[in-house]
């Protein structure tokens, strides 16, 4: 168990390390939301209705939830290239605690996804966002937000140990997470859409998970979404977890 | 180090049909085969990374399936791709791995010191290895594989793709190690890295060993240099190789202009080639000596020249 935590704790301080010397992922964790911020805000948020909240106000906790998914393909994509280096390999072979390498690459996330949703609420303010909420509330926004990131990552984790290449965890990655993240409630009120749509939406964990946001950052009223977030987070964690360590275990590289 | 009837197959494809090697201590075994004979496959199994179908193997002593906690405490590998960080510096990633053998981080540091002075690669040990030379990756590699002093060191392909001169540093570091009383198994597709390096070598091909022993007793196999020679007139083959059979170990063979000839000594042997064609009568357009090659080892052993394997998990 000690191993487990110190080397988990290598692992991710690897991760944290390399990022910004790979400008090409801190691009992702930085400009590529605010970027998205603007997009929304400004190109599409005038077309929008969402009544009882500006758009802004709407937009913020959506696009942070979003944000997140965006998060764990970089740690699919990541991991995928670890084991086709070679270094899974390498990090197989040395007597390391099993799961250390998924560990510490999923607890490195939650230090990425901080890093971002940071930026966005900043982003945010300055083009008129404000929390509706006291301190406890937007810290348990917080906490939820970080907890969803963790299974995500976790989920995303498994996605680039099973895939082949970057290139296929790309890909899956695009395909889930696209229509996953646009058909909930992150983006548009889900009253707004067609009916097989709206059904998809209503029961999406991401429009659980944004509502739950809203209705800690800004009073929406829906309590019980909250709850409903962490019982996804805790499944999707339990789920994915142990068959992503289970893959890592059997991985092979090249 | 053992292993008896290794089995392995990816779907349908037979990676290993039964290998059985012993490696003694202090040795060096080298596995010499072509792409895809199923080289990597066995390292793969003797480190603990793949579960063989069948078959049973020790190393230092400790079971590969059952003691493979332990067993990862006590060896070293060294991959084909050099499995470093490309966004760690090198001291970094000898630190990390030192951290993951279950030393401190200062000790990790130290030893990480050691090893960059030792693989000289100090002035470099703070740069990040994205800017390294594949030699220099080589050495980290290497260097990586040595964090906790391991008594048996698994190199696979060690120098494939390298310059000649980073080849050559590779092997004087091995040898060191070697001297030192490390136990390596070795995989390479150059006769001689093997003979170089190996006290032992095994020839591995479609996943079997098809033949084992001394360098010096594969070389008497597969016979010594050989003289390649270009005629200027294919029908005079036949006359060629009567003229040059006094030099010969074994009848010459011939494809078309092209006459293989296996030669006793080295010394000389160009020149009296020449007069004994030019005694005979046949022109020639083109001579040159070389050593055995890989191929000349498939030829001798096996009849069929050394192709890759279906197993394209080791061709990349």
């Amino acid at each position: 168990m000690r191993r487990l935590v110190s080397d988990t704790l290598v692992i991710a301080e690897r991760n944290l390390v390399r990022l910004p010397r790979a400008p090409e992922l801190l691009l992702a964790f930085t400009v590529q939301p605010i970027m998205f911020v603007l997009l929304f805000r400004y190109v599409f948020g005038g077309a929008i209705q969402t009544p009882g909240y500006t758009y802004v106000d709407f937009l913020i906790p959506g696009i942070i939830v979003q944000n997140i998914a965006f998060g764990g393909f970089v740690t699919a994509l990541g991991l995928n290239e670890d084991l086709h280096k070679g270094l899974i390999d390498r990090f197989r072979s040395l007597p390391m605690a099993r799961p250390a390498v998924l560990a510490g690459r999923t607890l490195a996330d939650v230090a990425t996804n901080a890093l971002s949703a940071t930026i966005l609420v900043i982003t945010g303010v300055i083009i008129g966002f404000s929390f509706h909420a006291g301190v406890p509330e937007v810290l348990a926004g917080a906490g939820l937000l970080l907890l969803f990131g963790y299974g995500f990552s976790w989920m995303l984790g498994f996605v680039g140990m099973l895939v082949s290449t970057p290139e296929a965890a790309n890909s899956v990655g695009f395909i889930t997470i696209f229509p996953l993240t646009f058909i909930s409630s992150a983006f548009v009120p889900v009253s707004s859409m067609p009916e097989p749509l709206k059904a998809f939406a209503e029961v999406n964990p991401f429009t659980v998970v944004v509502d739950a946001m809203r209705s800690l950052w800004l009073g929406a009223p829906s309590e019980n979404y909250v709850w409903g977030a962490v019982v996804w987070s805790l499944v999707i964690i339990a789920v994915f977890a142990p068959l992503a360590v289970a893959r890592y275990r059997r991985a092979a590289g090249q | 180090m053992t292993a008896s009837g290794l089995v392995k197959s990816y779907g349908s494809v037979r990676a290993l049909a039964g290998v059985d090697l012993a490696v003694a201590h202090g040795s060096v075994l080298g596995l010499l085969g072509p792409n895809g004979a199923g080289k990597t496959t066995i390292i793969r199994i003797l480190t603990t990374l793949l579960r063989p179908d069948a078959g049973t193997a020790t190393v230092a002593g400790l079971d590969v399936l059952r003691e493979a906690a332990r067993l990862r405490e006590r060896i070293g590998l060294a991959g084909q791709y050099a499995a470093v960080d490309e966004n760690l510096t090198g001291l970094e990633n000898l630190t990390m791995v030192g951290r993951l053998y279950g030393n401190s981080r200062a000790a990790a540091r130290r030893r990480g010191h050691e090893l960059l002075e030792r693989f000289e690669l100090l002035d470099a040990g703070n740069r990040a290895t994205k800017t390294y030379s594949g030699g220099m990756r080589r050495r980290l590699d290497l260097a990586a594989a040595l964090v906790a002093n391991p008594p048996v060191l698994f190199l696979d392909e060690p120098t494939t793709g390298l310059d000649p001169r980073s080849r050559l540093q590779l092997w004087t570091t091995i040898e060191g190690l070697v001297a030192d009383g490390t136990t390596v198994l070795l995989t390479t597709q150059y006769l001689d890295e093997a003979d170089r390096l190996a006290t032992e070598i095994a020839v591995i091909d479609h996943g079997r060993v098809i033949a084992g022993g001394t360098p010096d007793e594969l070389k008497d196999r597969v016979g010594g240099e050989r003289l390649e020679i270009r005629l200027e007139d294919p029908d005079h083959a036949e006359a060629a190789a009567r003229a040059l059979a006094p030099l010969a170990d074994e009848p010459p063979a011939v494809a078309g202009d092209l006459l293989t000839v296996g030669v006793h000594r080295r010394a000389g042997a160009i020149v009296a080639a020449v007069r004994l064609l030019d005694d005979a009568g046949v022109g020639l357009e083109d001579v040159v000596l070389r050593r055995p090659t890989l191929d000349d080892v498939f030829m001798a052993l096996t009849g069929h020249a050394a192709e890759a394997g279906a197993d394209e998990r080791e061709a990349a």
